[in-house]
This record gives structure tokens, sequence and C-alpha cells, in this order.
């Protein structure tokens, strides 16, 4: 499979609903997408990344509602468990038709839960929507503050927008002042998890969106399976999104191939050295587990 | 048979990597195998002795109806061939019985037009184990109980694939805190995972195991023993993780988690295990599992359920298709 997955098109999108861009991270497609389903009923429910009970910690939440939405949207740079709720969101919630937003990792869960549903019963089915965003890398709440705090110098209630792009981690505060750390600094915060993650544009989703390749204000948007193609399709013909061909935009599909070529690159060495990690008695390497190779 | 030591082969790395689609080999080159792969699990002789001498016996017949099949299968659906399926009701709580059933009309279509039952607890009148295809083994064994081991043996010789159904078979489950003095059978407290006793092929853990995963493993079964090439390499890849995760060990709790994710290095937090787990021992703080080992009942359910335990790029990259023929097979 090509880095960027199977997929029907991909599009630069924006959302015409002014309500969602103004909390939006960048063109508003999942909130969006997610609203447009919940409308025509291809979804009962959502698992979002909600407000959680620490500023910028975002706490998996099933939604129902545009209001719902509007306060689970925008990015949050640390980790939502959404596929806690996957059982959930069938049972007490009593949803027979989920929707669920999540990073490539989290898609491939919900992939696996319906292919292999070990302990998922009765979920399979009722997964209507999959939405994935783009994910380079990603950080634990603790490691967040680190940044926010400690290398841009601001607090973290006080952050009114973080943003990741050109080579920068930028926090925007309520108060208007801008603080920004190069990315390179990052990545010792980064989640060793994600140092093994094969897949950037959430090649499994139904459909899949993130800035990169875009303008400002713009989201690159892959529609991957059958069932996303008819949702993107019914939404568009809704007048839900303006589009342009991603032929027109710049910087481009290319940028996206590129950093999906760097990332699974980079994380598939990061795989191939776990075989030799470690040394037996007799010289011979000794591996740490492959996860791709066996449990 | 063949196909199953061929997956064998390919996972436990025997020499020969495929023996391709040779009848004629297969029958030499299984005794040489067999006793290569089922070392000195099992010191007495009985089993041992008989299956050696039932397989070649079963084998080539097996391959002949398989090539008449492709033929008349076009002309007539139903009845064609099915495989056999039988359950082997051990110490477990018959959860996992009534999770079969729990396909509801799915059962049906299952036992109309891919397996047959065979044996089962109170579903089948049949009182001694037989010959099966795909015997599917609930709960785990007492050793204190002379039956339970005799019949748990006798499964293994008769089937060709012996499926660890449910966390007690698989790990245990609750039945590791058993300490004997339970009413009705105070003497009775030894009890193991059946892969102390027997050899087992496949594991589908969690308690109780989803119907839809003993459905798409029968679906599964069925392609292996009974399908087209394509089939065959498809239902091989699908059962190749659950054959693997036999091979892991019987021993299964939340730690695995700690021991075998996180410590690991493999963890990004997706939040998976706590939505698997069966008792909500799970929760997840702060982006990683915090396990309640108090209300853990070792069911195997959270380490199987997570996406860095395994993840096989092979099979999920065509879920689609997946899982549309499976939902095509049941309609």
């Amino acid at each position: 499979m090509d880095v960027l997955g199977n997929y029907k098109s991909v599009i630069a999108a924006r959302s015409t609903d002014k309500d969602i861009l103004k909390k939006a991270q960048d063109g508003g497609i999942i909130t969006t997408l997610f609203a447009y389903a919940l409308e025509e009923g291809i979804i009962d429910g959502a698992i979002v990344a909600g407000p959680g009970n620490e500023p910028w910690k975002p706490e998996p939440m099933v939604v129902s509602t545009k209001a719902e939405l509007l306060a689970a949207a925008g990015t949050r740079y640390t980790i939502s468990p959404n596929m806690s709720l996957i059982k959930e969101a069938t049972r007490s919630y009593g949803l027979d038709r989920v929707g669920i937003v999540g990073t490539p990792c989290q898609i491939q869960a919900t992939r696996k839960a319906q292919l292999y549903p070990i302990g998922m019963r009765d979920v399979d089915d009722k997964i209507a929507l999959a939405l994935g965003i783009f994910c380079m890398e990603n950080l634990s709440y603790q490691a967040l503050e680190a940044i926010v705090e400690d290398h841009c110098n601001q607090k973290m209630e006080s952050v009114r927008k973080m943003d990741i792009g050109k080579g920068k981690f930028t926090v925007y505060t309520e108060r208007g002042a801008v603080s920004q750390m190069p990315l390179k600094l990052i990545h010792k915060y980064v989640q060793p998890g994600c140092n093994v993650c094969l897949d950037y544009v959430a090649n499994l989703a139904d459909i899949s969106s993130g800035s990169v390749g875009s303008p400002d204000g713009w989201s690159t948007v892959f529609v991957r399976s059958t069932k996303g193609n008819a949702v993107w399709d019914g939404a568009m013909k809704a007048g839900y999104f303006e589009t342009k061909p991603m032929d027109q935009v710049k910087p481009g599909l290319d940028i996206v191939k590129k950093l999906a070529t760097e990332k699974i690159t980079k994380n598939q060495k990061n795989v191939d050295a776990r075989k030799t990690a470690g040394l037996k008695a007799d010289g011979t390497p000794k591996g740490l587990r492959n996860p791709y190779v066996s449990p | 048979m063949g196909l199953l030591s061929t997956i064998k082969e390919r996972i436990f790395g025997r020499r020969q990597e495929k023996p391709a689609e040779k009848p004629e080999i297969k029958p030499e080159s299984k005794p040489e195998v067999k006793p290569a792969v089922r070392p000195e699990v099992k010191p007495e002789s009985k089993p041992e002795a008989s299956r050696p001498q039932a397989k070649p016996a079963v084998k080539p017949s097996d391959v002949i109806e398989r090539e008449k099949v492709e033929v008349v299968q076009k002309e007539e659906k139903p009845v064609a061939e099915k495989i056999t399926i039988g359950e082997l009701h051990l110490s477990g709580c018959t959860g996992c019985l009534v999770t079969l059933a729990d396909n509801y009309e799915g059962l049906f279509k299952l036992l109309d037009n891919y397996a047959d039952l065979v044996y089962a607890l109170t579903l089948v009148d049949v009182r001694h184990v037989p010959e099966m295809d795909v015997c599917l083994v609930e709960g785990s064994c007492c050793l204190n109980d002379k039956i339970s081991v005799e019949e748990l043996k006798q499964a293994r010789a008769k089937s060709k694939v012996l499926v660890a159904y449910g966390g007690c078979a698989a790990y245990g489950n609750i039945t590791r805190f058993c300490r004997g003095g339970q009413w009705n059978q105070p003497g009775q407290e030894a009890f193991v995972p059946i892969s102390e006793v027997v050899d087992v092929d496949l594991y589908l853990p969690s308690c109780p195991p989803c119907p839809q995963a003993v459905r798409n493993v029968a679906v599964m079964a069925y392609l292996l023993l009974k399908g087209n090439d394509e089939q065959k390499k498809l239902a091989t890849a699908y059962l190749t993780p659950l054959m693997q995760l036999a091979q892991r060990g019987n021993e299964a709790c939340g730690c695995d988690l700690m021991y075998d994710v996180i410590n690991q290095g493999l963890c990004m937090g997706c939040g998976t295990c706590a939505g698997t787990c069966p008792v909500r021992a799970i929760t997840m703080e702060y982006g990683r599992p915090n396990v309640n080992r108090d209300l853990c009942i070792k069911c195997g359910a959270c380490y199987a359920q997570c996406p860095r335990s395994w993840f096989n790029f092979d099979v999920m990259n065509n879920y689609e298709g997946i899982m549309d023929a499976i939902k095509g097979a049941m309609q």
C-alpha cells in the first residue's frame, strides 16, 4: 500500500458553517461531517475528544448535538483515548450507529475491533463512520504541559489555541500573546508508542483529514471507503463544504506525501531496530517484540 | 489438515516454507513434521499414537472432496460441503456456548451453509466426543476430574483444529482464583487452561468471547478447509495471529498491558483496552491504561484486542473487503 493508503478522492475543503469555523483548528472538516451525519441520521452519536477537567486535557465523550460537537472542536495535542468508549457507546448510550474520530492508531484499533472483535461484542456493525486525522506523533498531557508552560512560558489555562505548522509549535493566548518553539525540540517529549507507528494520514479511516497540504484555514480531505464516499457526497450536495481541487492549492499533495514517507521510513527503521535492540549470551542480537509480526 | 500444518510451519518456522498444493506430498511430510511440533507434552501414548495414524487416512479423501466440490458448488449452493464443529464443555459457565447462540439468525446461517454442529452440551444429542474439523473448548480443565481430562484429550485427538474458546479455556480466567471448597464439588480445586493438558491451535479469548469473533473464525475455518486457493490464503492470514496467540502462553492478566505493551514502549494511549475490558477493570489515566487488578478476571481480552499486541497489515488493509465478504457470507 502507498504511504497515503487507498483513497477514492482527495480534495482541499473548508466548512461553510461560520460557527464551526470559529472553533475549528483548520477547515472544520471533522466537526462538520459529524454535524451532517447527525443531522441526516447516518450516526446517532459520535465519540469525540470533549473538554476534560484540566485545561487542554481532552476527555473522550459521546455527543449527539451540534452544541456538544462545537465544545469538542479544535485540536488538543495530547491523547484522548476515544476507543475506550466504543463499546460503551453501543451499550449505556444505546447507539446503533456510532461515529468515531481518531488518530491513525485509533482508526487501526477500530478496524481491529471490527475484524477481530475479541472483547467487542456487538460493536463491529455499529461503527457507522470512522473519521481519521493526520498525525505525526502525539504527546502525553504532562509533555504538553512541559512544552506550553516551560518552553513557551504560558499558562495552560490562558491558552486560546495551539497549532503546529511550518516547523513550529505555536501557542496563542487569550490576551493575544504568541509563543513559539521549534518543532525539533518537541521530539524528546513524543510518546514512545508513536515511534513505531506506520500510518500518517489514517489510511484505514472512512474519511481522513488534516491541515497539511492545504492553505491556512483549509484542510486536506481523503475520501477512502465506500461508506466514506457516500457520506462525503451527501455532505457536498447539501452544501456543507466549499472545496478546491488539490492540484490547485499550495502547498499541495506533495508535501503530504513527503511527510508521510518521512514518518513511515523513520518509524519502519525504529521497528526494524527492535529486532537487534539487545544482546544474547552467544553474541547474537536479542530482539524486542514487534507488534506487526506477532503478539 | 494439510493446510493447518502448512500454517503451523509458517508460524513456527518449520523447514519447508510451503508444500504448495501437492496432495501427494502431504501424507509423507506429515509424519516427519508432527512429532517435532508436539514433542513431550503428552507422555501418555494413546493420543500420540492415534493421531499420526488417523491423519494420513483422512487427508487424501479431504483433498479429493475439495476438488469435486468446487465444481458442484456452483450449481447447488445449500447442503454443499460443510465443516464439522463441536463444543466441548469443561469447567466454564456456559457463557461461551450461549455466545455461539448470540449470533441469533447468524447461527442458523452458519449451521445451514458452513458448519454442522456435531457435538455440544444440550444442543446436540451426542454423548461421546466425535471426529470433527473444529473443536471449540469452553472452560478450563479440572485436573481433579478424570473425565474432563480424558474428554479433552479425546477432543484433541479427534479434531483438526482445537480452539481455546473463551477466557477460561485459554487463560484460566476466573477459575484461576479457585481454591477448592466450592459447592457442589469442594474437592475440585486444580483448574488449568487447556493448553496445560493438550496442544491448542487457536485462541479466542475474552469473557465471554464475542459472537462476531466466533462467527468470523467459523467462516474463516470454513474457507480454510473448503475454500479455493485465494480464500485459503485469506483465511490463513486471518487466523495466523490467533494461532500465534495460542503459542504466546496461557497466562493472561491486565498486567500484560504493562509488561508487553507499555514496558515495551508500544502504547500510544488509544483506549481500546479500557473499552474492551468486560469487567471495567481498566481506566485511562493520563493517556495510559490503569488496571484495577482486584477487578481483573484474567480473561485476556485487553491484550488480544490491543492494536499493539498484533496488527497484521495484510489483513487489516483489506478490512472493507473482508467485512463485506463476511457480511455476504451471512446473508
